[in-house]
């Protein structure tokens, strides 16, 4: 039972695994979703999926699965045939009055409507899907078109009742917490590591076994105890990651470090740029242009201790590095080494990471260039160039 | 017996779907969602609806998975050994025991609230692993087995500051509770204040929305703050208009002190309400 859809969902690369697919159908087997699609769902992301970003995911294959079982139940033409002819003529002929009827069959009768009704329908349906709102609400209803009265509109909808459940997957809600790449983040994790570093900082938690045996001896007897601060990991780092443009190549492996990054340090903070730092960096890719941060306030806000990895393939016209106006993608008033010298003059420790072999740095000048400015400390994106890039940082 | 949301709660189908199969499987609830969209209030309400006895444990970064069970007083006993005290033979006198212990021993089955079980160290999750899945632990001290009299409804909330591990995602059942659209806005509003003016209302969820629009914001408005906010016109009893007219002028809604907790914020509002009211000038 649901074998498919199990390793439907496995395929995809979601991690389902056996326990959680035992405890759904264990949930189906004590009856908590029975007769409706909707609950169903319900009940199979939250067995299933235990990360709001894998939400997306789970919806997009939920949907697929369920398209090949109503295609299986109804044919070719999907969903739509199964809606009862007869019904919506009904239904309609209880609503319109005779000068509408007469209307209709001046356009072509019954089912030369009903033909372009249905074409409409799944011309919407599409359009629905890139993501645009559902029939009437829009106002683009088939049945507006066509001189209906509103009721007329509405006949389509709840007959779709249906397949307005369906939507609660194809809406695709949880579309922009999809940020993650987990797999093979492992190697990386195990280089990041290296840049814990053990501080002993805040209030006193920890009983100090053997400064207490001393002090309390030292009491004539009498206990005397003796507290320190807990262990915990206190790096906190400031990310810059490059993208659009030639990093899109690179994507991938910045994804993974990104995500491995974000359980490792107990303070990490990123920001995007494109091609080279100016004076403005942004957190949300789809909104760069709405929701920038100014690179000052970057650079107020967290105090120098912070440590900065730049990731990038530092790939770019030398003029994007070192003239004012350089930038491709607007005017900036003071060139991008500038603004790198800043950040490098705020946090002391500073590395940029590359995703570019580092065979291949000496034939690109503006690689050559980003190095000198970060005093060659520019690593590349392999396991022994993290360990290299974070002994330093570490160090 | 099945959770229906209650009648200061209001829970989509979804949440319904979740609490009730958490607590048919016997499985920890686990709850993420934006901040103020009710995650702590949750076990609360399961708990009222259902007539069931509530133990809550709030964790903090300092928190031991070991604290929930019971913790050995060891520096009492110390204390006590040298002052003479009899009661230090005996070593149960100093175990205290935790919420999850006294949890355990309800008479009726219980809910127990876990909250923020992102706060703690990486590892806490992982320490609760066995005590969850069979709802018993043992006590080294005095050699006992804890065994749970009745299962409980464990709901645990967290923020997402920490990815929780693989195994104890397994083990539960996961519900995200997304940020309420206008319609369940509003009966969560209804709830809240049966006796609003609708008009006033319609205003304020209008206000209310259109300000989480506003890009930049460092700290969206959420529910709780939207019922605040709405206290506070009540308490006022401004009429309506007032909230169309600050929203077709362009200036600050009225007492934006209980939406906007951040002067950065509220400056960034003005300038966005400033530069809106010039253009419609030109």
């Amino acid at each position: 039972m649901l074998l498919n859809f199990f390793f439907a969902l496995r395929q995809r690369g979601l991690k389902v695994t056996l326990t959680e697919f035992l405890t759904l159908l264990e949930a189906l087997e004590k009856r908590l979703a029975v007769l409706s699609i909707d609950d169903f769902y319900y009940l199979a992301r939250g067995c299933l999926v235990k990360d709001e970003t894998q939400f997306d995911r789970f919806d997009r294959i939920f949907g697929n699965y369920m398209k090949g079982i109503e295609q299986a139940l109804s044919g070719e033409e999907g969903i739509f045939a199964r809606i009862p002819e007869e019904w919506l003529r009904r239904q309609a002929e209880l609503l319109l009055s005779e000068e509408e009827r007469a209307k209709i069959q001046s356009l072509g009768g019954w089912e030369k409507l009903m033909e372009t009704l249905r074409k409409r329908l799944e011309e919407q349906k599409e359009r629905h899907q890139g993501g645009n709102r559902w029939i009437g609400t829009a106002g683009t209803s088939p049945f507006g078109a066509y001189g209906y009265n509103p009721e007329g509109i509405r006949i389509g909808q709840h007959e779709s009742r249906h397949r307005r459940a369906v939507k609660v997957w194809d809406r695709r809600e949880f579309r922009n917490l999809d940020d993650s790449v987990e797999l093979g983040t492992r190697n990386i994790k195990l280089a990041l590591r290296r840049l814990r570093q053990f501080a002993r900082e805040g209030a006193a938690e920890v009983l100090d076994l053997d400064d207490t045996i001393r002090s309390t001896a030292r009491n004539a007897g009498y206990l005397d105890l003796r507290m320190v601060p807990e262990r915990h990991n206190a790096v906190k780092v400031l990310l810059f990651f490059d993208v659009g443009g030639s990093m899109d190549e690179h994507i991938r492996v910045c994804e993974e470090l990104f995500s491995a990054a974000r359980s490792e340090f107990k303070h990490m903070e990123y920001f995007y740029f494109h091609n080279c730092l100016y004076e403005a960096v942004w957190k949300d890719a789809r909104r760069r242009f709405e929701e920038q941060t100014p690179t000052m306030e970057v650079l107020h806000t967290y105090p120098s201790d912070y440590k900065v990895i730049f990731v990038g393939d530092a790939t770019m016209s030398p003029y994007e590095i070192g003239y004012p106006g350089g930038s491709v993608e607007h005017w900036n008033e003071e060139p991008g080494e500038v603004w790198l010298r800043r950040v490098l003059d705020t946090y002391p420790k500073a590395i940029w990471l590359n995703p570019v072999p580092e065979s291949r740095w000496a034939h690109t000048p503006s690689v050559q260039m980003i190095r000198q400015i970060m005093d060659g400390r520019m690593f590349p994106l392999t396991l022994d160039g993290l360990e290299r890039g974070m002994r330093y940082l570490a160090r | 017996m099945r959770f229906e949301g209650t009648s200061t709660y209001v829970a989509t189908d979804d949440l319904k779907m979740a609490v009730n199969a958490a607590a048919t499987l016997n499985r920890p609830l686990l709850i993420k969602g934006e901040p103020g969209t009710g995650k702590t209030m949750l076990a609360e309400e399961v708990a009222k609806a259902m007539d069931l006895p509530f133990f809550e444990w709030h964790i903090k970064s300092t928190t031991k998975a070991q604290q929930g069970l019971y913790e050995y007083d060891a520096v009492s006993r110390l204390r006590d050994s040298q002052l003479g005290d009899p009661r230090v033979h005996d070593i149960s006198n100093y175990i205290v025991k935790g919420p999850l212990w006294r949890c355990f021993e309800s008479e009726k089955r219980p809910v127990l609230l876990i909250d923020e079980i992102d706060k703690a160290d990486i590892e806490f999750p992982n320490d609760l692993l066995r005590e969850l899945d069979r709802m018993e632990f043992y006590v080294y001290e005095t050699q006992q087995v804890i065994r749970a009299r009745h299962k409980p409804i464990i709901i645990i909330t967290s923020n997402n500051e920490k990815e929780l591990p693989d195994a104890f995602l397994r083990r539960c059942f996961f519900h995200y509770i997304r940020f309420p659209d206008k319609e369940t806005m509003a009966r969560i509003v209804e709830v809240h204040f049966p006796n609003l003016k609708q008009e006033l209302l319609k205003e304020a969820l209008e206000v209310f929305f259109e300000l989480r629009e506003l890009p930049g914001l460092k700290k969206k408005p959420s529910t709780s703050e939207l019922i605040d906010w709405l206290k506070l016109l009540m308490a006022e009893d401004l009429p309506p208009e007032v909230l169309r007219e600050s929203s077709t002028r362009r200036v600050l809604p009225p007492l934006h002190g209980a939406l906007l907790k951040n002067e950065q914020d509220i400056h960034l509002f003005e300038r966005v309400m400033f530069m809106a009211r010039r253009n419609r000038e030109v």
